[in-house]
């Protein structure tokens, strides 16, 4: 397994890795990391699906101005690229009516 | 609530200089940033970096430590991780900081909010794998992280600095599809003279051009007819060049024509804003110190025009040795002595803006999308859609809202204000400031009702 990823780290990050949650999935990310360069780090393509068309996206700007990287915290909609990874967080995919399944 | 002589929103290179001169006049200066670090976009975590980061990024980068440096030995108080939403004439600021509502008042307010990617939309720009060249930079800066198989689209110096700092990372693009064209760079030629002045940004820019060639990264020039092809993702980049349709298979698509001033905050104080027909793009109306039409408003950096970094801090210098003279701790001929090595450094500095604009115009096809191209990412409203209401009777952005619900999503018209007033005066026959621009309310970024309830006063947040 393990194809060849979109994003790679260039150096090994001497953060300790953490486990959070995507959509259910158990993720390692670097602790402090930028949770949207984390996410992509590791291999996630889609963060969320629009709530017009349900239409998949990602990070564009990486610099909290898009909303593009909204993902659901804690029952809160947040922007990944102005959050930092910590233990043991629960992100779940904004708009995707499996995950609020999963979620419930 | 405490209270400030000043505050300053935004810590790049603007924001950081401005903090240190005027706190170094004797002022009580508070500097807000939503980022966790100081330095802005170009410097961004630049204290944070590993040094082999440092090293790709190179001395361009690593300069903005001067600032940080002088920042922190300052007696300036800088708010990390401060997220401002509303500035509220008097002034009172509200701003939100790990889930909780804060507020501060200040006799002036200097915004040093900086850029924005210039809004790019072609087919396909909303599609996963699609992002700024800015955010690629940031994932190197920032994070580290770096695209496999990127390729590079539009144009623009900065265009050529993320391709060359890829290829010192070791994943060089896969190409640079460029839509500056010969015709653009002959018209260049007449601002020749102001690149001369600006020598070492030409030869940095000339250095850059060699090092790919060298590193053997293919340039497409003049492509025109641009999209992201893909079902879930990007998959493949299709333009036209010479006559000729390519087609690039890649991951990531890097899109970049420029960048902009972010006139949020300042737009909902109601600074007076005008069109530049260099830059393309609305600025804000000021005196040669900074100054705006509201009183104690001062705007400074790439957010009052775009100059640069060095003219940024510059010109953040400038604005805090007004501000400070307007608070009596400086007497005028101090300011103006003080001022003036400082405003024959910064017409240095933008001496080879016009031919850069010139030489890199905006992509013209993304200036005018066709019909069927998403303008508005959050509503996901077409081109097409914008005319529609342009042909009902639409004159302005404003009234758009009546029609439909394009700029009406969470980024509050950041990536689509600028389509929209040119989609709307190409089809009035107006000028850009005649049809003008969103009308901006705070709050400037969403804010939970937690946040709000951890106010003493809530302020008041017009509704859209
Ligand atoms: C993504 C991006 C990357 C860039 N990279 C380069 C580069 O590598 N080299 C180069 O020469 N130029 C680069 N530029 C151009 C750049 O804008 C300038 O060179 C320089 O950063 C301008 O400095 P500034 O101080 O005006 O603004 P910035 O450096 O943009 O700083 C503005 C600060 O304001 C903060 N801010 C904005 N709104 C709020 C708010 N509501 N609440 C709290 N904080 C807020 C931001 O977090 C940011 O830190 C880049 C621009 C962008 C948009
Ligand atoms: S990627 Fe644009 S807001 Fe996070």
């Amino acid at each position: 397994m393990n194809p060849v990823l979109p994003f790679l780290e260039i150096e090994a990050s001497s953060a300790p890795r953490v486990e959070v949650r995507f959509d259910g999935a158990p993720l390692l990310l670097p602790l402090g990391a930028n949770l949207a360069a984390a996410l992509l780090a590791a291999g996630i393509e889609r963060f969320r699906d629009t709530p017009v068309s349900g239409a998949p996206r990602a990070p564009f700007c990486m610099m909290g101005a898009c909303f593009d990287c909204l993902v659901e915290i804690d029952g809160m909609q947040r922007q990944a690229c102005m959050i930092e990874v910590a233990e043991g967080l629960q992100i779940t995919r904004p708009g995707s009516p499996e995950v609020r399944h999963v979620a419930s | 609530m405490s209270h400030r002589d000043l505050v300053i929103v935004g810590a790049g290179p603007a924001g950081m200089a401005a903090a240190t001169e005027a706190a170094n006049a004797g002022l009580s200066v508070t500097l807000l940033d939503e980022q966790p670090r100081a330095g802005g976009q170009i410097y961004r975590d630049v204290d944070h970096v590993p040094d082999h980061r440092a090293a790709l990024l190179g001395p361009d980068y690593t300069a903005g430590r001067g600032l940080t440096v002088a920042l922190r030995r300052s007696p300036v108080e800088h708010v990390t991780g401060a997220v401002v939403w509303s500035i509220e004439p008097g002034f009172c600021l509200s701003y939100s900081r790990d889930g909780r509502g804060a507020q501060l008042t200040a006799d002036r307010v200097l915004l040093a909010t900086g850029a924005l990617e210039r809004p790019m939309p072609l087919p396909g720009w909303t599609l996963p794998g699609v992002m700024t060249a800015g955010a690629g930079q940031i994932l190197l800066k920032q994070s580290g992280v770096l695209a496999r198989s990127a390729v590079l689209v539009g144009a623009g110096p900065l265009l050529y600095l993320i391709a060359v700092q890829m290829l010192r990372a070791g994943q060089p693009p896969l190409a640079l599809v460029e839509t500056q064209t010969g015709r653009n760079r002959r018209a260049a030629l007449r601002h020749l003279g102001g690149a001369l002045r600006g020598w070492p940004y030409m030869a940095k820019g000339l250095r850059m051009l060699a090092e790919l060639k060298r590193g053997g990264v293919p340039r497409y020039t003049g492509a025109q007819d641009i999209r992201i092809e893909g079902d879930t993702r990007a998959e493949v980049l299709c333009f036209s060049h010479r006559g000729r349709t390519r087609r690039l298979a890649c991951e990531t698509v890097f899109l970049h024509h420029g960048v902009v001033p972010n006139t949020q905050a300042a737009r909902a104080l109601g600074v007076a804003h005008h069109w530049s027909t260099q830059q393309q793009c609305f600025v804000p109306t000021l005196d040669c110190w900074g100054r705006s039409d509201v009183p104690g408003v001062f705007v400074a950096g790439d957010g009052a025009g775009i100059g640069g970094a060095k003219a940024a801090a510059l010109s953040g210098r400038l604005a805090a040795l007004a501000i400070a003279c307007d608070a009596a701790r400086l007497t005028p001929d101090e300011r103006d002595r003080r001022a003036r090595p400082l405003r024959s450094a910064r017409a240095r500095e933008q001496a080879p803006r016009p031919f850069l604009d010139t030489a890199y115009p905006p992509c013209a096809q993304a200036l005018s999308p066709r019909d069927e191209t998403l303008v508005c990412r959050c509503e996901e409203v077409t081109a097409g859609t914008v005319r529609d209401h342009a042909r009902a009777g639409c004159l302005g952005p404003n009234q758009t809202k009546a029609f439909g619900r394009v700029g009406m999503g969470p980024c509050q018209g950041r990536y689509c204000g600028l389509t929209v007033t040119a989609l709307l005066a190409e089809a009035t026959g107006q000028t850009p400031d005649q049809t003008g621009y969103y009308r901006i309310r705070p709050p400037l970024k969403p804010v939970t009702l937690g946040e709000l309830a951890s106010l003493k006063t809530p302020p008041a947040t017009g509704k859209n």
